[in-house]
């Protein structure tokens, strides 16, 4: 191994412990050492570095980019920017309304807040780093596509008018924002300041999730979720999805909780269906949703993706089965 | 005396924001009227769709972030 975080983790819990970590108190603090060593190195680094170039990303920017355009560039564009595009829950709400005041059809907003959440650079790198390129790529490609489909779909059935009307009232002021000269030391003190604030924000649920990781993966027996998890169960998939929906969870925060489970030998599309429903949905998003969406649209929200997690889930466990 | 408006929903950096400005108008011995604005339509009217925002004598001065101590000292002293 020459990772070196694993490195640390065997320092740690090898060496300078003893512990065996074919045993489940070194297995489990093994793992939570290498994850947490890994995830927060990561998530720093990554933030800072775009954080650098943030300043070209503004809610503001890309909504300038949609608007107006043509469904066919839309979708692609809405579904693109929100992937590299984080934004915290509480930014759902401005993005919503900002989008449909510059006319952007709801189905193209409606994708770009399925696609933000799920998909984002820090949960990316840190896929491929500690499960793999492979799974990664399977993970963002399927994030698009839900977030494409969904957004068609809404658009599709028109539910406009189960949009609070006040939204349609709100007059967005042309933000006439000074363009001050960006030197790079003026970036890097941003970049920086997102790094304090994304880390201030996410470590508790990262901490959460590695927890349950390296409980899963120190205490919690292989045969468990080969009895209740395998392929074979065919209920398996939809409790997953069941149980992510209210769940709220930033995709990074999941990571570990997904590589444990792999390692137990839980099918690839079960997982995927977790992580996505757990990254997606969450009560405290649809709670701030329901400012400006009336509940049957929040329940048409829900259901599709749902429906699209589990579908998702049936599919690559056929596919890798 | 400068009107000043934060401009926040729930995030918390809303109350950095406010904090740097009272601290640092005190310091500076500026006189400001504070306000935190949190209505969503109100915000939007300002064009912002990232929080915090600054607005001082009512222009938009800055949006998407915490803004810098020395921003927020050449603001206050304008």
């Amino acid at each position: 191994m020459t990772d070196p975080f694993a490195f640390l983790a065997d320092l740690l819990v090898v060496r300078l412990l003893g512990l065996d970590m074919a045993q489940s108190l070194g297995g489990a603090l093994h793992f939570f050492i290498e994850d947490t060593a890994k995830i927060f190195t990561l998530l720093a680094l990554i933030v800072f570095v775009i954080g650098l170039f943030r300043s070209m990303m503004s809610p503001e920017r890309v909504r300038k980019l949609i608007g107006g355009r043509r469904r066919i560039v839309a979708y692609p564009a809405a579904v693109g920017l929100g992937a590299v595009t984080p934004f915290c829950s509480c930014s759902s709400i401005p993005l919503f309304i900002g989008f449909l005041e510059a006319g952007i059809p709801l189905g193209v907003t409606m994708a770009f807040l399925i696609a933000s959440p799920m998909i984002n650079e820090i949960a990316v790198v840190i896929l491929a780093t500690s499960i793999g390129l492979q799974f990664a790529v399977i993970y963002v490609v399927t994030g698009l596509s839900v977030g494409l489909i969904g957004g068609l779909l809404i658009d599709g059935m028109k539910l406009e008018r189960y949009v609070e009307d006040y939204v349609w009232k709100i007059r967005m002021g042309e933000s006439a924002l000074p363009d001050h000269p960006e030197s790079w030391a003026e970036r890097a003190a941003y970049a920086w300041g997102e790094v304090k604030s994304i880390l201030k924000r996410l470590w508790l649920y990262v901490f959460i999730g590695i927890g349950i990781g390296a409980f899963l993966h120190g205490y919690v027996p292989q045969e468990f979720f080969t009895q209740y998890a395998s392929v074979g169960n065919p209920f398996a998939v939809p409790l997953a999805v069941l149980i992510g929906i209210p769940l709220y969870g930033s995709a990074t925060s999941v990571i570990p909780v997904a590589e444990a489970l792999l390692a137990k030998g839980v099918p690839v599309g079960t997982v995927l269906a977790l992580m996505m429903s757990i990254a997606a949905l969450s009560l405290p998003e649809i709670i701030m949703l329901k400012q400006v969406i009336k509940t049957k649209l929040i329940a048409i929200f829900v259901g599709i993706l749902a429906v699209a997690f589990i579908i998702v889930g049936y599919g690559f466990n056929f596919i890798f089965s | 005396m400068k009107d000043i408006k934060v401009l926040g929903g729930c995030c918390g950096n809303c109350d950095t924001v406010m904090k740097m400005f009272e601290a640092q108008a005190k310091a500076l011995g500026v006189e400001i009227a504070l306000e935190k604005v949190t209505d969503m339509a109100a915000i939007l009217g300002y064009g912002v769709m990232k929080t915090p925002g600054v607005v001082i004598d009512g222009k938009l001065a800055h949006a998407g972030s915490v803004p810098s101590p020395s921003r927020i000292d050449a603001w206050l002293k304008e």
